[in-house]
């Protein structure tokens, strides 16, 4: 009991430390200050009037997301005497492995830059600096030369250092048995069985209504679209971000959703933070950096050529740029395993007073790094709202899909997930495609670290990111992942190369009706009822399992 | 332009009591070489002939039909893909005449609220015949926008943009004397249109939206609205700055494609499926459904006004490709319907697309049941 009590005034005590650092404490102060004038607060009962007064104004409801917000985003303390470096990766040989990683990303980067004779940052002299102000809303009009710029990495690059991750104190033995992982992710990390993952994404189930599901037409809205639209205004109304994290569980209402990320990931636009954006906007004028170049070619590479979201070319300029010179994103390294990269200024080579991070906010884009943005432009239309909820779901979630960790949300959990999963389940299927050369993972690795983004119809994508806020967690990419190939199961089977396989599984986007288990079930498709044949899947066995335990 | 009289009497489909119980298959030409050509290759039971062999089904270009239309014989069971006069609707000039006349007769018979609902076009007017008026409705607003185009091109050649009243003389001037030494080649005709200059805007780009409506008669008026279109984006960010611009205003594929910003791959169009999800995320389903109500209203009225001037030939149906423009306010105009909507892709997704709205018309024709034998082996 002691221990608790003593570990929930740890937490409290790092809420409140964080809190009184941001925005809200000066507001809340500043309110205090102003109800004082108030006939209802009297001196007597001064702290109990104001407590009053902040429920009834709803400053409490503030403060209580804000809370929410940070209990999400900051891992609980372990142990008080676990130094910093457990926060962000308990384990030491992914710590190990996350290092060398970097320190090869580091050195692409920095061949690049000797090669091309490109300063990895400089100042723009003042008439490009005229130019680019001018030419800020319509960046993507500009073709500069990007041929000899090349991605830093691809994600099948960070594949094969994964497939390489070995824990050195775990012996596998050699022989073949029923234990052994066939697949190509060879860690040992505790991830969820369906019966654990049913228990945790318990909304999910078959006799829970569904957005993407239970409001197509065919379903009448009075059994579940129109309460459930009614609801999602009243969680709006109260601006509970608990609320809300639970009501999108079941999907949101097209409508609402931008009202509803907003709420959950607990961001309001202030001035303060359009102001913060018009900053980042001068920093970027002022200053060309090398990754500046890299992000072109990204969008020019992916985003652009993407039939959803060629039209935001624009607006993803204006948020990758300025993304990349936000020093507050360095926050987020205590709790990821990766560091930002340092670099020194010219001539300085060594000298710590000369360090700086490269770029400002520690994170090198990759190839495709721009499609985690690009769904976003769909819900918000105001840059610097669109960047506030960029950043903040890139802080909470999107980290952990290219960095080397062993967080139960991190993508090697993710693809060792997948492949036990699929091994699970679908044995006959993950053996015949090992057989082939094609290993599930090496189709399905490029749809989890992207969170499938580019890969699903947008709706369809919305509907599953509405399920990653509503769970505070990415585990849900690899369900999804394996739910695809089960899908696909009858025709992969009959695939002979990694090729076809490829083919065949890359139509994700265009789900329909069908069988999964012809003498069971019809299942209508978006995603999520994808889920639900993973569910079903484990329907089977727990019905057997039951009779069994009867008997 | 005189047509020489054709004496020989060209018979399609000319069925001969024998002939017709061998026919088990469905005859149809073309000369358009591209998703059209696929999809009626593909179609069971369908052979292509050439050059002079007789047809049952012909998908023509309308210079075919302006020249041999007249003097064709089609048997019961023939079609073809257009109207004799379908001009009435899609050359712009026509097309506003008959609105007009069509709106002033829905405001004597049902009132102004029911004669505002033909208030999707922008004001227009036909040159140079009303030449005076539109100087007159020009000088009531100075200082807006206003777009000239030919009535009859397509593939937006010849359009272009003007503010001032001189550029016109100018143009007038220019026009004129090109023609001096040739009096017999008709001056060709344009419409000077009032300029929508708050289009509605994604990502910064001008769009318009393509939607086709297949026509199968207009007395009785029976028409199929198709429930996929697209999106056509322009490739650089709208400003009313540079009129000059063609890239910026004109959103044809045509024009976009001869961009130095055009990738091909790249394509620039949504499907309206894509459009409405993205309308919906912002305005709410409601804005959604109220803009396509509106935009269904616009089909209704326009095909209403023609309805009594097109000559109803029962041979004849015609897909058309409406071209609508939603401005700031969700509110949808009419720029122009077309007669022979682009039927080439230029994408995977575009042709999809165009591969299912030909296979959709050609149902809703259902040349099988006309020309076939109920027992024949392919049904």
């Amino acid at each position: 009991m002691l221990q608790e009590e003593s570990d929930l005034s740890l937490i409290i005590a790092q809420i409140v430390q964080k809190l009184k650092g941001s925005n809200l404490y000066s507001q809340l102060e500043r309110q205090a200050w102003a109800s004082l004038q108030r006939p209802e607060i009297k001196l007597e009962s001064l702290k109990e009037d104001i407590k009053e007064f902040f429920k009834i104004s709803g400053w409490e409801k503030k403060l209580q997301n804000a809370v929410y917000s940070e209990l999400s985003v900051f891992p609980l303390p372990s142990h008080p005497a676990a130094p910093p470096e457990h926060l962000k990766e308990p384990l030491v040989y992914m710590r190990k492995a996350q290092g060398s990683w970097e320190k090869r990303i580091l050195k692409s980067l920095n061949s690049m830059c000797t090669e091309l004779s490109i300063p990895l940052a400089r100042k723009r002299p003042v008439g490009e600096q005229k130019e680019l102000l001018n030419k800020w809303n319509e960046m993507g009009t500009d073709e500069p030369d990007l041929s000899l710029f090349r991605p830093v990495y691809a994600p099948k690059d960070f594949l094969e250092v994964l497939i390489n991750l070995r824990n050195p104190n775990y012996e596998n033995g050699d022989s073949l048995s029923f234990r052994t992982h066939l697949g190509l992710i060879q860690v040992p990390l505790k991830v969820k069985d369906i019966p654990e993952l049913k228990e945790c994404f318990v909304e999910l189930g078959l006799n829970i209504g569904q957005l993407g599901i239970d409001d197509s037409t065919q379903v009448p809205p009075e059994l579940f679209e129109n309460e459930h639209v009614r609801i999602g205004q009243k969680v709006l109304a109260e601006q509970d971000s608990a609320a809300a994290q639970q009501y999108i569980r079941q999907g949101s209402p097209t409508a609402l959703r931008a009202e509803l990320w907003a709420l959950i990931l607990n961001i309001s636009s202030q001035p303060e933070d359009v102001l913060y954006y018009e900053q980042l906007k001068t920093n970027v004028i002022q200053h060309d950096l090398l990754v500046d170049s890299l992000i072109y070619k990204d969008v020019k590479l992916t985003a652009s050529n993407d039939d959803y979201y060629f039209v935001f070319e624009d607006y993803l300029y204006q948020v990758l740029l300025c993304f990349s010179r936000d020093t507050s994103v360095l926050s987020h390294f205590a709790f990821n395993s990766a560091s930002p990269p340092k670099s020194y200024i010219r001539g300085k080579l060594g000298l710590e007073e000369y360090a700086v991070f490269y770029p400002p906010n520690g994170v090198i884009p990759f190839h495709g790094f721009s499609m985690y943005v690009a769904p976003l432009c769909f819900l918000y239309h105001e840059p610097s709202k669109l960047y506030q909820i960029f950043r903040e779901m890139y802080v909470r979630f999107f980290f952990r899909l290219h960095s080397i960790s062993s967080h139960p949300s991190g993508i090697v959990s993710l693809c060792l997930l997948f492949e036990t999963l699929l091994q699970t389940y679908l044995p006959q299927l993950f053996y015949h495609l090992r057989e082939i050369g094609a290993q599930p993972l090496r189709i399905s690795f490029k749809w989890m670290v992207r969170a499938f983004s580019g890969y699903l119809a947008t709706d369809q994508l919305l509907l599953l990111w509405d399920r990653i806020l509503g769970y505070n967690s990415l585990e849900i990419l690899a369900v999804l992942a394996a739910a695809v190939f089960a899908f696909r199961a009858v025709n992969l089977m009959e695939v002979t190369s990694l090729a076809a396989a490829e083919n065949l599984a890359a139509h994700s986007e265009q789900f329909c009706t069908a069988p999964l288990f012809p003498e069971l079930y019809r299942v209508q498709i978006p995603c999520t009822a994808e889920l639900r044949q993973k569910e079903e899947c484990s329907l089977l066995d727990s019905k057997s399992h039951s009779t069994e335990q009867r008997s | 332009m005189s047509r020489p009289k054709n004496q020989n009497y060209k018979g399609h489909g000319l069925s001969k009591g024998k002939e017709r119980e061998q026919r088990a298959s469905i005859r149809f030409k073309t000369t358009l070489m591209n998703t059209l050509m696929d999809v009626l290759r593909h179609r069971p039971g369908w052979v292509e002939v050439k050059d002079e062999g007789e047809w049952d089904f012909y998908w023509c270009d309308v210079s075919w039909l302006r020249e041999n239309f007249d003097h064709t014989y089609m048997d019961e069971h023939v079609r073809i893909s257009h109207f004799r006069n379908h001009y009435e609707l899609t050359r712009k000039n026509y097309m506003v005449k008959n609105l007009k006349r069509f709106r002033k007769q829905l405001e004597r018979e049902a009132g102004k609220l029911e004669a505002a609902k033909c208030d999707f076009f922008p004001k227009t007017f036909e040159m140079p015949c009303e030449y005076h008026l539109f100087v007159e409705e020009f000088r009531k607003n100075p200082g807006i926008t206003w777009i000239m185009k030919p009535v009859a091109r397509s593939q937006g050649k010849g359009i272009f943009l003007f503010r001032r009243l001189k550029d016109i003389v100018d143009w007038r001037k220019d026009t004129r004397s090109s023609d001096d030494q040739k009096d017999d080649i008709p001056v060709e005709n344009y419409v000077a249109q009032r300029y929508i200059e708050n289009p509605y805007l994604i990502g910064g780009r001008k769009f318009d939206l393509r939607v086709y409506v297949l026509v199968m008669s207009y007395i009785p008026l029976r028409a199929w609205l198709y429930r996929d279109g697209f999106a056509r984006f322009s490739n650089t960010r709208f400003t009313l700055n540079s009129i000059d611009d063609q890239y910026v205003h004109l959103t044809n594929v045509a024009v976009q494609k001869t961009s130095p910003d055009y990738h091909p791959k790249k394509g620039c169009k949504w499907t309206l499926q894509r459009f409405r999800q993205y309308l919906a995320s912002k305005h709410g389903p409601e804005a959604v459904e109220t803009l396509f109500r509106d935009i269904d209203n616009i089909f209704v009225k326009s095909l209403q006004s023609v309805q009594k001037v097109i000559i109803s030939d029962k041979h004849c149906f015609e897909l058309y490709g409406y071209d609508i423009l939603i401005d700031q306010d969700l509110k949808p105009w009419l720029l122009e319907v077309n007669a022979s909507p682009s039927l080439t892709a230029s994408s995977q997704e575009d042709y999809e697309l165009k591969t299912c709205l030909l296979e959709d018309t050609l149902h809703v024709v259902d040349m099988e049941a006309r020309s076939l034998r109920a027992d024949s082996p392919c049904w």
